[in-house]
């Protein structure tokens, strides 16, 4: 009986473990609704470290070089109109990501997301553990900076 | 003011580097002519909301090609530039997305003018490395023969030459669009500041875009590079006329989209001698980096250093000396 219930608790530990895992590799892009406003407009493209540059040309040096481990991207649209991009890069340590987020920010506004963030007008970059997330949106319109704002919640939410 | 005289003549040298090039070869021409840049504006380019009016993006690009070879009619002035019975490239940019792409607007105006040329619709490419990064920018995959073709380099079917070629420090696989597809490319790049050592993106960087591994070139500040590069012989050959889409730009944290440095000088850079419009980009990112009160490329520690290399004795793609490039802001 002693031995039945120490497999069992074995197992519980090894089902708790396990979910808590799945939920950190859980997809962090929010589907289309789940932030007020926001379609989610494209699949989700991934691009391993040695693959960056596919998607962001010379830029994925400095990512590389903040030990970037991949990088997740998907296009959304706000109310059908405005587009915005998410790009969420999983580093390898958050001294990483932290690295990133400190590179060339010195004319943002600071804000309260993840373990710190940034604002412009028109993008919103920001850091949680080894994450860094930046989204970025194609117009500017009196709407773009709280909307922006919306969906970077959505993300930080499921990171 | 130039006058009427002054202004035929030096379109007529813009014709007859072009028409000449294959034969007598720019570097040798460089040294009789000077380089003609046009740099062509509309301020009323973008609507209140930015976006760009389709209409006078045509008009931009006829003013531009007017001035670049002398002829006012736009079907006179193509057919000046393109060989008939060819098929054209348009080599565009995508990587940057939607708002920092070569502008589909533009590269229909070309397509539209090429056919009004005589160039048949299956005679025409336009092509960039992947297909996603035309499609994130906004264009639509089409295969089409009988039709204007729009491809990326990696869909089935295409890809990359199996035997490099090679040139100084580069050794590259090009793309079977460029070598295999394309008699005569027009490229399309848009300027931009390349923050991570090369300083500017332009005309020659575009042609990252031709190879398979593009990140294997991007070395020390992507010098000789971009020279390199575009010394391989096919490169040279075939990439004959540039139409920079200078509608948006980014003059720092380039080359991804940064919409907090995003300008719009609502411009086109036209001209053949890509030193020359390498160099006029160059300066135009300059000006506005310091009207933004942001250092100059140089002192921010990226200047383009691939531009002189190209213009070297090694290299002779064409000129980054001032005295030797004409240019013709319309």
């Amino acid at each position: 009986m002693k031995s039945l219930l120490v497999f069992a608790a074995i197992i519980f530990a090894v089902t708790v473990v396990g979910t808590g895992c799945k939920k950190k590799s859980l997809d962090p892009f929010p589907k289309s609704g789940a932030v007020a406003g926001w379609d989610k407009t494209s699949e989700t493209r991934v691009y391993a470290a040695k693959d960056l540059y596919q998607y962001i040309d010379g830029d994925a040096e400095q990512y590389i070089s903040a030990g970037v481990v991949s990088t997740s991207t998907s296009d959304y649209k706000y109310q059908g109109q405005l587009e915005a991009t998410v790009d969420v890069h999983t580093m390898g340590s958050a001294a990483g990501a932290r690295k990133i987020l400190e590179t060339g920010t010195k004319d943002a506004k600071p804000i309260q997301l993840g373990d710190a963030g940034v604002a412009y007008a028109q993008s919103i970059i920001f850091r949680k553990g080894t994450a860094l997330v930046r989204i970025v949106a194609y117009e500017s319109t009196p709407d773009t900076p709280q909307a922006l704002l919306a969906l970077a919640r959505g993300v930080e939410a499921k990171l | 003011m130039k006058s009427r005289r002054d202004f035929l003549k030096t379109a007529a040298t813009g014709a007859v580097l072009l028409g000449a090039q294959g034969k007598l070869g720019l570097a040798e021409l460089l040294d009789q002519h000077k380089s003609k840049v046009v740099v062509a504006r509309d301020a009323a380019l973008r609507s209140a909301e930015g976006h760009l009016d389709e209409k006078r993006v045509a008009d931009l690009l006829d003013r531009a090609i007017a001035a670049y070879t002398g002829r006012d009619k736009p079907v006179e002035a193509w057919k000046r530039i393109v060989p008939v019975g060819k098929v054209i490239g348009l080599k565009i940019n995508g990587l940057g997305g939607k708002a920092i792409a070569t502008h589909l607007a533009l590269t229909l105006a070309v397509c539209e003018r090429l056919q009004q040329a005589g160039v048949k619709p299956g005679e025409i490419v336009v092509w960039e490395c992947r297909r996603s990064d035309l499609e994130r920018a906004g264009y639509t995959i089409s295969t089409d023969r009988s039709r204007i073709r729009c491809i990326g380099s990696d869909m089935d079917g295409y890809g990359f030459e199996e035997r490099p070629d090679a040139f100084g420090s580069v050794s590259v696989n090009l793309a079977r669009i460029l070598t295999r597809e394309c008699d005569f490319v027009i490229n399309l790049p848009v300027p931009k500041d390349h923050s991570l050592g090369a300083g500017v993106t332009f005309s020659m960087k575009n042609m990252y875009g031709v190879v398979e591994r593009p990140q294997d070139l991007h070395g020390g500040g992507c010098n000789p590079g971009v020279a390199d590069l575009n010394c391989i012989t096919t490169i040279r050959d075939k990439v004959r006329f540039t139409i920079g889409d200078a509608t948006a730009s980014i003059y720092e944290g380039g080359p991804q989209f940064h919409p907090e440095h995003l300008w719009y000088p609502n411009a086109l850079i036209v001209g053949e001698d890509r030193v020359a419009l390498d160099y006029t980009a160059w300066q135009l990112i300059d000006r506005k980096r310091a009207e933004m009160g942001l250092p100059t490329l140089e002192a921010a520690g990226r200047p383009p250093r691939y531009i002189a290399t190209a213009a070297d004795q090694a290299h002779r793609l064409g000129t980054n000396d001032p005295q030797r490039i004409h240019l013709m802001e319309v």
